[in-house]
């Protein structure tokens, strides 16, 4: 095929002009050639016969009437057996690779192959003369925990006959495997590795269904009050230092799911790191081997440039669905989706596009709902089922849940874990604020016991805001007692310490126990006399409460502190 | 081959346009004799953006192109010298050219960083114990006009074990300046100093340039395996100065007139905050002043999700609410066991206080609990918050301990009871 070429006309920031001759797809890839540098660029717009390009690399040193070759092909992400436990940036550039390359720098126009050159032990699925289509396995291999299905390419149309299919046997990568052909004589090589476009969804499966099943994250907070589920979407917003992106590590260490994938999108680069220290080092519970192994991450960091911060949660969610289609449960976490509004928000200004709410383009709540939409338990063709959860952070300006992303944002997503800086200020994590959020989800407790005590929660705010105006003592006894059974729930149940080897993790064994014993507590009567009394009494259950929470679970001192705290309690109890 | 054009064809703000052939995005050039920068090209027009300002600007003046992006010279020579926004020297010392180094480099790999895990002694309390400043930690001061932010500024950096130290300032008040060069020479740390200082007087756009040339240097020292501390005040002024060039350059606004880059253009800057597996590193302090006390300014706000965190001074003091080191944790498991307990439980005593102030202040009666609460923050605040204290962190940890115990039960504190049983300054308390 003839490549179509054309020369730059202009640069503002990282968008430029280029002039071509031919045809030229919008949302192609194209290569800006600097010097001996190629600048990989994604054409966004075509307008008076001039092509504009979006820049994924600094645009330092471009001039007018540099070339421009354009690939014809979309912007896409390469899929196949290696991706677990890599580090990519937006643009799947494996970053470890590019450090042993270039050094301490990322140097532009550099692109390495995201998927290791090395051999697999293939197993074939299918034998010649089979029938096959888009996402069908023809074989498999051993990668890490699992094993690691070849598909046919989601892009595929049709139904395909195998010619030739390889023995059982090590094979490079990216050797052909397997030879198909249509009704049409057409051919068609397949090696392990194939690409597909990140902005087209993949719809290899029959039906989606609702996510009815809990994703345990072992915390206590979310999984009993505010449920997330396999299949699910849940969006954290948050002012900055309230805690988000320290919650988003818990869920990716702890979080029951096969396969997590983390999309730092244009967040610090030092939480990356902690990630890439910890994750090693950390063993997943389910396997016994590292985390690394079920983890992949996505970190195009906010020095790096705007453009590719875009397309690096489409990359995300393209890998999400690759392992998906694979019959696992997936994890998808997006810190942080605003990042990646305003990366829109940056080239639709350079666009000159008439802006919307806060400059932010038209088109913004549309493309949100369209990338959680990518999230689901579907049943695939052979009838297993699988699930992407995804969950985004939200940064909203000035910590204010009314401005455009996070409303767009909570127009599309099952779950919302609202952080709160009064939380977050005195201490109380995760500072998830446990009245203003929601969730649709089914949770790992039983549903009418956790809204009773939801709302003992309430009438305690309520009392603590009567408080407020009427004072201690301007409140009585019952009011009092309702108000220190707020708090207890609050700061035994709700807050957990995450830095605590133990309370860290709260399986939902735990939990149950956790939370028959704290309900029975709460639900109890007590005949308690004087503020004083009262205070000191819940003052008392709270450390009982927060020594059980340092015991290890399914030990005698676990049972030994339950029985102590029930002993406790009903010494004051109105039988 | 310097071909020279006479044909300006617009002056708009700091902006001229001119007609010119195989120019290159980021190119310096001569505008009369005042340095410029490509920052645009739309076929044969090319936008400089004038470092010293178009004021003055003839359409003849004649525009040199230079063929290179902006630089900065870089040796040992630069140390104990102070130069301004372009790097020519304030301090009429002789100009540097030698081993000249590009400005605004490409970003680092975070796979070549390292997890940060060497703790910065202060000497102050609320930052040692409250929220400890980490070895390549970026950390701005949030702080309102008047605060004694650039003394804090200063105090930090004498008291800091680095190896250099890069000031960039921005729109500082010349006495400010002045300040702190009397103080870092008082100090003795003048000879490991590099200032780059634009001061209120001096043209806007080189206040744009100030991060970038401080930190370009920074890398390189860092790169020598130095450890380097880069304090930049104030970044409200280097924001404010994007603002004025975005808007005359007839950007949409996003928020508040600033750019819909800020983020972008911030971060860039203190992302350069790093520790380089195997080399130096960086540690970065800005000062963001915000306009009104308002933390929810788009300056302070964007700063805020970029930075590991924030030091607020009020009131003469950093307050312990909106103050913040995320890094904290890295360091404070291994000071000593009480550390984090309890520094978070002095923290949540603290906020009872706070209510209970609050509280007092509408009239209310005071319960036995609340008068605990109110000695509690009195003695906190006198023995713990204020900026004059100057004590290691152990001595602090004990003082925590001592204040508790004078004011508390042990089981009102909420900590765990093994925890009480060992530093419990009241034995006879505890059994």
């Amino acid at each position: 095929m003839e490549t179509i070429t054309g020369r730059v006309t202009g640069v503002n920031g990282n968008l430029i002009k280029v002039s071509f001759q031919g045809s030229v797809r919008k949302n192609e890839v194209g290569y800006v050639i600097v010097d001996d540098k190629r600048l990989k660029g994604e054409v966004i717009r075509i307008a008076n016969g001039e092509a504009s390009m979006q820049i994924y690399e600094m645009t330092q040193g471009i001039k007018v009437g540099d070339p421009v070759e354009f690939t014809g092909e979309l912007m896409s992400v390469e899929l196949g057996p290696g991706l677990l436990t890599q580090v990519y940036d937006g643009l799947q550039n494996p970053l470890p690779d590019l450090a042993k390359k270039c050094g301490f720098f990322l140097e532009r126009g550099v692109y390495l192959n995201p998927i290791p050159d090395r051999a697999w032990d293939f197993t074939p699925a299918v034998k010649v003369g089979d029938q096959v289509e888009a996402g069908d396995t023809i074989g498999s291999v051993p990668e890490g925990i699992f094993v690691h299905q070849i598909m046919v390419p989601f892009i595929t149309r049709g139904t395909w006959t195998v010619k030739s299919i390889k023995a059982k046997g090590s094979y490079n990568v990216r050797e052909t495997i397997c030879v198909i052909e249509n009704d049409k004589g057409e051919e068609k090589e397949l090696s392990m590795v194939f690409s597909h476009p990140i902005k087209q969804a993949v719809k290899c499966y029959e039906e989606r269904l609702r996510p009815d099943e809990p994703l345990v994250t072992k915390i206590r907070c979310i999984d009993t009050f505010l449920p997330v589920a396999k299949g699910g979407t849940f969006c954290v917003p948050g002012p900055f230092g309230a805690g988000k992106t320290v919650l988003q590590h818990l869920e990716a260490k702890n979080a029951e799911a096969d396969v997590v994938i983390v999309a730092a999108c244009g967040e610090r680069a030092g939480e990356v790191v902690e990630v890439l220290t910890e994750f090693p080092e950390l063993e997943d519970p389910k396997t016994g081997r590292s985390l690394m192994e079920r983890t992949i991450i996505i970190c195009n960091t906010s020095s790096m440039p705007v453009a590719a911060r875009e397309a690096s949660c489409y990359t995300a969610v393209t890998l999400a669905e690759y392992y998906r289609q694979m019959g696992l449960d997936v994890l998808l976490l997006a810190d942080s989706t605003s990042r990646w509004a305003q990366a829109m928000r940056e080239m639709s200004g350079r666009l000159e596009e008439i802006p919307g709410e806060e400059a932010f383009p038209a088109y913004l709540e549309s493309t949100i709902a369209a990338f959680y939409e990518r999230a689901g338990k579907v049943r695939l063709k052979d009838g297993r089922k699988a699930s992407i959860t995804i969950g985004g952070t939200v940064s909203p300006a000035g910590g204010n849940f009314e401005e455009p992303v996070t409303q767009a944002t909570l127009k599309v997503v099952g779950a919302f874990h609202g952080l709160s800086r009064e939380r977050s200020d005195a201490r109380k994590y995760p500072a998830i604020h446990p009245m203003d959020s929601w969730s649709k989800y089914d949770g790992v407790v039983d549903k009418t016991r956790v809204e009773e005590a939801r709302s003992i929660l309430h009438r305690s705010n309520e009392v603590a805001q009567m408080m407020k105006v009427v004072g201690e003592e301007g409140t009585s006894s019952e009011d009092y007692i309702i108000y220190q059974k707020g708090e207890l729930l609050d700061s035994v149940y709700l807050q957990q310490n995450s830095f605590d080897p133990i309370d860290a993790v709260c399986p939902p064994e735990r939990q149950r126990i956790e939370f028959d014993r704290l309900y029975d507590a709460l639900m109890t009567t007590y005949d308690l006399q004087d503020k004083k009394e009262i205070r000191g009494f819940f003052n008392q259950l709270r450390q009982e409460f927060l020594d059980w929470h340092a015991t290890y679970f399914e030990t005698a001192e676990f049972e030994a502190q339950e029985k102590k705290i029930e002993a406790f309690y009903q010494t004051k109890a109105v039988r | 081959m310097q071909k020279v054009y006479t044909e300006i064809r617009s002056i708009i703000g700091n902006v001229v346009t001119v007609r010119a052939e195989g120019i290159r995005n980021g190119d310096l050039a001569l505008v009369g004799d005042s340095y410029a920068s490509v920052i645009k090209l739309d076929k044969d027009i090319v936008s400089l953006q004038v470092f010293a300002g178009a004021q003055g600007v003839s359409t003849t003046d004649p525009v040199r192109f230079l063929g290179r992006p902006m630089m900065v010279s870089f040796s040992e020579n630069l140390l104990g010298r102070i130069f301004d926004g372009t790097g020519v020297p304030r301090d009429h010392g002789p100009a540097l050219t030698e081993n000249m180094i590009p400005i605004g480099g490409p970003s680092f790999n975070p796979s070549k960083r390292t997890l940060p895990n060497k703790m910065i002694r202060t000497g102050i309390p609320m930052i040692d114990v409250f929220n400890t400043l980490v070895e390549s930690q970026k950390l701005p001061i949030f702080s309102i006009s008047g605060e004694p932010y650039n003394e804090l500024l200063a105090r930090i950096a004498m008291q800091a074990e680095v190896d250099v130290i890069v000031l960039g300032g921005m729109g500082l008040k010349y006495d400010d300046y002045l300040a702190f060069r009397d103080t870092l020479e008082k100090g003795g740390a003048m000879s490991h100093t590099v200032m780059f200082i634009h001061t209120a007087s001096d043209p806007i756009v080189e206040c744009t340039l100030v991060p970038d040339l401080s930190l370009a240097v920074a890398e390189q020292f860092a790169l020598e395996g130095k450890r380097v501390l880069v304090l930049l005040t104030d970044m409200t002024n280097f924001a404010d100065a994007q603002k004025e060039m975005a808007i005359t350059m007839e950007q949409v606004p996003s928020n508040r007139g600033y750019p819909g880059d800020l983020y972008s253009c911030l971060a860039s800057r203190y992302e350069k905050a790093v520790d380089i597996d195997g080399a130096g590193s960086i540690t970065i302090l800005g000062v963001t002043t915000m306009p009104g006390d308002d933390v929810t300014h788009p300056v302070p706000d964007n700063t805020g999700y970029i930075t590991e965190g924030q030091y607020y001074l009020k009131g003469g003091h950093i307050e312990p609410f909106g103050s913040l080191s995320r890094l904290k944790q890295n360091v404070n498991g291994r000071t000593r066991d009480d550390h984090r307990a309890l520094m978070d439980a002095m923290i949540k005593l603290y906020a009872q206080y706070k209510e209970s102030l609050e509280k007092k202040s509408m009239g209310f009666l005071m319960t036995e609990w609340d008068e605990k609460l109110l000695k509690y923050g009195a003695l906190f605040e006198s023995k713990l918050m204020d900026l004059s204290v100057n004590i290691p962190l152990e001595t602090a940890l004990d003082l925590g301990w001592e204040i508790l115990a004078e004011c508390f039960e042990p089981n009102e504190t909420g900590l765990k009871t093994n925890l009480i049983k060992e530093r419990w300054p009241d034995q006879e308390a505890v059994r």
